[in-house]
């Protein structure tokens, strides 16, 4: 969402403290704005509950979840570290092996064009269908869960590392090559410095789907993990376990998040910078 | 004895043999130290020149010469600059003009040892292109006309002997345009390089060249080349002169001409 810009003629108007005022107000509303609107959510839901008497085995309202958080909460925090855990092994394959099939994929005309037909096939797969296939060869554990995080994550790696080498300038590589340059100078001086920020773009798309992915493979072939105890709890109708257990992932899920945008953040300051410096 | 750029009855086409040839018996020489320019209508095969000239694209017929060698790789010595100054938007502006030293030999294996020393030199080409200190800058801060004038300190930092100019000034308002060709004429002038421009607009040909060569429409020939004596050192002025504004006018007519043929 690009915002327009304001005109010059807005920075100058004259500063009539009226204006500024109300301003003022505005930007503190603006401010507020999350923590009442997430209060009031809560706030409402358990009003709804209570006013409606929803029974808590069909929708338990948020305090009778902060009572089971507080009494599970041994067992939240440490199938909550699990399953960071599985999601962040699985993550860290898919970087690896995605990094190196985008740059081979970006480098080489001849094994993009083999290689996207199986790829784009592959990635059509719907990955919680491989799950069975996972448990069969091993087992129930942790390893269904990093590889199914795996198998679901490195595809958004793959293509924005291809693209972001793909789509070099072709005057910047004229330069260079009539400079001598070697395709792998070509690759470390500008390929792999400019798919840098479409790779951070990707790890957040990547990590999200990691998650999903090892969630989705804790709930039927791990005995560990918030994945699993979701099954469970919902096995043993313990629904205000099972909402604990979706606030923890729901947490869990943004603290995963805003770790991976500072981490882009930090590595590609300077696409940000340009953009901004653009529009 | 071949000219020191010396393309001879070169007959190119990009992509399969059926195609209309970029450039047909295309022969253009430019001699050591010579400033040539060459204009024609766009799309007559001016960059296929260029990139013919400096071994990116190989011709399906002719020979290409350059400094007494057979052109048949990349000819590693050339500086180059474009119409978009493609400047790393990662590096600084310093570091993207240091960028043709860490790939030409034998600047690159003494880059890490001599940084300082290179260091200078390019802060030397930025005030001599009126960047002075702007070295920590990065390309996005700084306006067309300066990135372009950086682009030209890349070209140049590796001391080529044959620079080669492709509309470089194309994208830039006409007071930034006329202040950067003073640029190129005082590095030109400075370092007895070998320039070849490319460019559409003839009153930039005429100001800078020794020698501007019109091509016709694709395929692309040479149709005209005019020898613009007017003194040296030249100073804008010269542009509202008899004598110069007759040889655009002259020249202008060539390319009425060749757009006409098309
Ligand atoms: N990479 C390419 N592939 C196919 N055709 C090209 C390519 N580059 C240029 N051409 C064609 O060759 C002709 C000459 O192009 P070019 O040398 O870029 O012209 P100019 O620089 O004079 O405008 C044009 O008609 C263009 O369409
Ligand atoms: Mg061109």
């Amino acid at each position: 969402m690009s915002a327009i810009p304001p005109s010059p003629s807005e920075f100058v108007a004259p500063a009539v403290p009226a204006v500024s005022a109300a301003t003022r107000r505005r930007n503190r509303q603006l401010a507020l704005a999350p923590w009442v609107f997430t209060l009031g959510f809560f706030l409402l839901w358990e009003v709804a509950c209570r006013a409606l008497k929803v029974p808590s085995y069909f929708l338990p309202a948020p305090s009778v979840i902060a009572q089971a958080s507080a009494q599970y909460w041994w067992q939240l925090v440490f199938h909550s570290f699990h399953t960071l855990w599985m999601t962040l092994a699985g993550f860290g394959l898919a970087v690896a092996f995605g990094i190196l099939l985008g740059l081979a994929l970006g480098a080489s005309r001849l094994v993009r064009a083999g290689s996207y037909p199986l790829l784009v096939g592959f990635n059509a797969i719907p990955k919680v269908a491989v799950v069975p296939i996972l448990i069969l060869w091993f087992g129930v554990g942790w390893v269904p869960p990093v590889l199914t995080a795996f198998l679901i994550s490195f595809f958004p790696i793959v293509v924005n590392v291809a693209t972001g080498l793909s789509t070099i300038e072709p005057e910047i590589e004229d330069v260079m090559r009539a400079l001598g340059a070697s395709k792998r100078d070509i690759m470390v001086k500008i390929g792999i410095p400019r798919s840098l920020p479409y790779l951070f773009g990707s790890l957040k798309v990547a990590i999200t789907l990691a998650y999903v992915g090892s969630v989705i493979a804790e709930s039927n072939a791990s005995r560990n993990g918030i994945g699993n105890l979701i099954a469970r709890a919902s096995a043993d109708f313990n629904v205000p376990l099972v909402f604990a257990a979706l606030i923890a992932l729901a947490i869990l899920g943004v603290v995963i998040y805003v770790l991976t945008e500072m981490l882009e953040n930090r590595m590609t300051g300077w696409a940000q910078r340009s953009q901004l410096a653009a529009g | 004895m071949p000219a020191f750029v010396d393309i001879h009855a070169v007959t190119h086409a990009y992509g399969g043999v059926e195609g209309l040839p970029a450039v047909e018996d295309l022969t253009v020489r430019v001699e050591e130290g010579e400033f040539a320019a060459v204009v024609g209508p766009s799309g007559c095969g001016k960059s296929t020149l260029m990139k013919l000239a400096t071994g990116l694209q190989f011709p399906r017929a002719g020979t290409i010469v350059v400094d007494g060698r057979q052109v048949s790789q990349p000819v590693r010595m050339a500086g180059m600059a474009f119409q978009n100054p493609t400047l790393l938007p990662w590096r600084t502006t310093l570091d993207n003009i240091l960028l043709p030293l860490e790939i030409v030999e034998p600047h690159r294996s003494r880059l890490r040892r001599h940084k300082a020393e290179y260091v200078e030199k390019a802060q030397g080409l930025l005030a001599q292109v009126g960047l002075k200190g702007m070295g920590d800058k990065f390309p996005w801060q700084l306006s067309g006309g300066m990135q372009q004038r950086a682009s030209l300190c890349r070209a140049l930092i590796h001391e080529p002997k044959l620079l080669m100019l492709d509309e470089p000034f194309g994208a830039l308002d006409a007071f930034t345009r006329e202040e950067l060709w003073c640029v190129i004429r005082d590095l030109h002038a400075a370092r007895r390089v070998t320039v070849i421009l490319v460019t559409h607009d003839l009153r930039e040909a005429v100001f800078l060249a020794d020698r501007v060569v019109c091509m016709s429409a694709r395929p692309g020939r040479v149709i005209a080349e005019r020898k613009v004596d007017l003194p040296r050192p030249r100073d804008l002025e010269i542009t509202y002169s008899a004598p110069f504004v007759d040889i655009v006018h002259e020249l202008r007519g060539h390319i009425a001409n060749a757009r006409k043929a098309a």
